[in-house]
């Protein structure tokens, strides 16, 4: 449920940059401009499509095994929660990279970015506690049904 | 025995989630429309701002802009000269850069200064794309001047007239008479434009000016 709540909002934060970038919206709520500097950086695109459209496919693939993982079907399964980490083990690794290109490369922070970096490392953690937990309480469905 | 967990109230949390930030998206693009502006309290008998195109353009857009801004800097490294080629050397519109120095850009006002102290011989446009090209050099000097005067001298400006003019302010009243004019019709972020009426922030895209623009033609043929 944390992993689901967690993507979601990350999910709204990098459909804001990206609408941002397709020129949809047209002033970002950013504060110093560090957010366009960064989204107006070279840097902002990733083999030709904006670094913000690959955060809201990524998010949304979390958002989407999260509640998978919830349902009385798979509730049990570690799958769920596997996939959970390996996705946002790449997210950690490429905000890594996004983090350490704002800081050393463009000179520039782009706050949106930093929280979608603390949003993706809190979803790995919560994915590995969750791998090394002692498994998941079910949903009242399925703790119903087990009693029949 | 698996302990139950009733997943209503998640369900609802979670669908009020998607409900606000949906909503935020919304005011977002709402807060960030176009907005009408009254007509251009443009004094040009004082100064006009710096012009790049026809007279008789049909169009004309004021940007605010800041040469200390990262987004003015990559707005016209990037997005600039595609608007320069296809809208402006084409008369179908008429620029007009405004100053809007930010108070927190510490070298912007030396930066704003040598643009004008260069217009002055007729060289605010290359001293304009010089600046905002090598903003990541001077911007975060203590003393940036120099490296204004570095480039005046590589432009082949009459350094003599440079330094008196830079020296002596020349054209502070100027810049802040600029400035003010873009808070009187609503600037608060640069770069903003004013398109036909309406004032737009952000860095726009080529894409998202040209339909401003189109539709400024539309009203200037009606």
């Amino acid at each position: 449920m944390i992993t689901a709540v967690l993507a979601l909002a990350g999910f709204f934060i990098s459909l804001y940059l990206w609408l941002w970038k397709v020129g949809f919206l047209g002033s970002m709520a950013c504060g110093d401009g560090g957010c366009e500097t960064v989204q107006l950086s070279e840097y902002a695109q990733f083999f030709g499509v904006p670094v913000a459209f690959y955060g809201m496919v990524g998010y949304l693939v979390l958002v989407v095994v999260s509640l998978v993982g919830l349902q009385p079907r798979w509730i049990d399964r570690r799958w769920p929660t596997a996939w959970l980490a390996a996705v946002a083990g790449l997210g950690v690794a490429f905000s890594a990279y996004l983090t350490y290109l704002e800081a050393a490369v463009i000179h520039a922070w782009c706050r949106w970015c930093v929280v979608s970096a603390l949003l993706i490392v809190a979803i790995l953690l919560a994915a590995l506690a969750g791998l090394r937990g002692p498994g998941r309480p079910a949903p009242a469905s399925t703790a119903a049904a087990s009693h029949r | 025995m698996a302990r139950s967990t009733n997943l209503k109230p998640f369900y609802i949390a979670f669908g009020a989630l998607v409900v606000v930030g949906a909503g935020a998206i919304w005011l977002a693009r709402r807060n960030s429309a176009p907005v009408p502006v009254g007509p251009m309290p443009v004094n040009t008998s004082s100064f006009s701002g710096w012009v790049l195109g026809s007279d008789s353009a049909p169009v004309e857009i004021i940007e605010y802009a800041d040469f200390g801004c990262g987004a003015c800097g990559i707005f016209t490294v990037l997005n600039a000269p595609d608007i320069k080629q296809r809208l402006v050397n084409t008369g179908r519109v008429r620029w007009r850069f405004r100053d809007y120095p930010i108070p927190s850009h510490a070298a912007s006002p030396a930066a704003h200064m040598a643009a004008a102290c260069a217009g002055e011989q007729e060289q605010f446009w290359p001293m304009h794309d010089v600046i905002f090209g090598n903003q990541s050099n001077w911007g975060r000097e203590r003393r940036p001047e120099r490296r204004f005067r570095d480039y005046a001298r590589q432009m082949g400006l009459d350094m003599d007239r440079f330094d008196e003019c830079t020296e002596s302010q020349r054209y502070a009243a100027q810049i802040d008479a600029a400035k003010q004019e873009g808070v009187a019709v609503g600037v608060h972020s640069t770069p903003s434009f004013v398109i036909g009426g309406l004032l737009v922030a952000g860095a726009l895209a080529y894409d998202s000016l040209v339909v401003l623009v189109e539709r400024a033609e539309a009203a200037v043929r009606q």
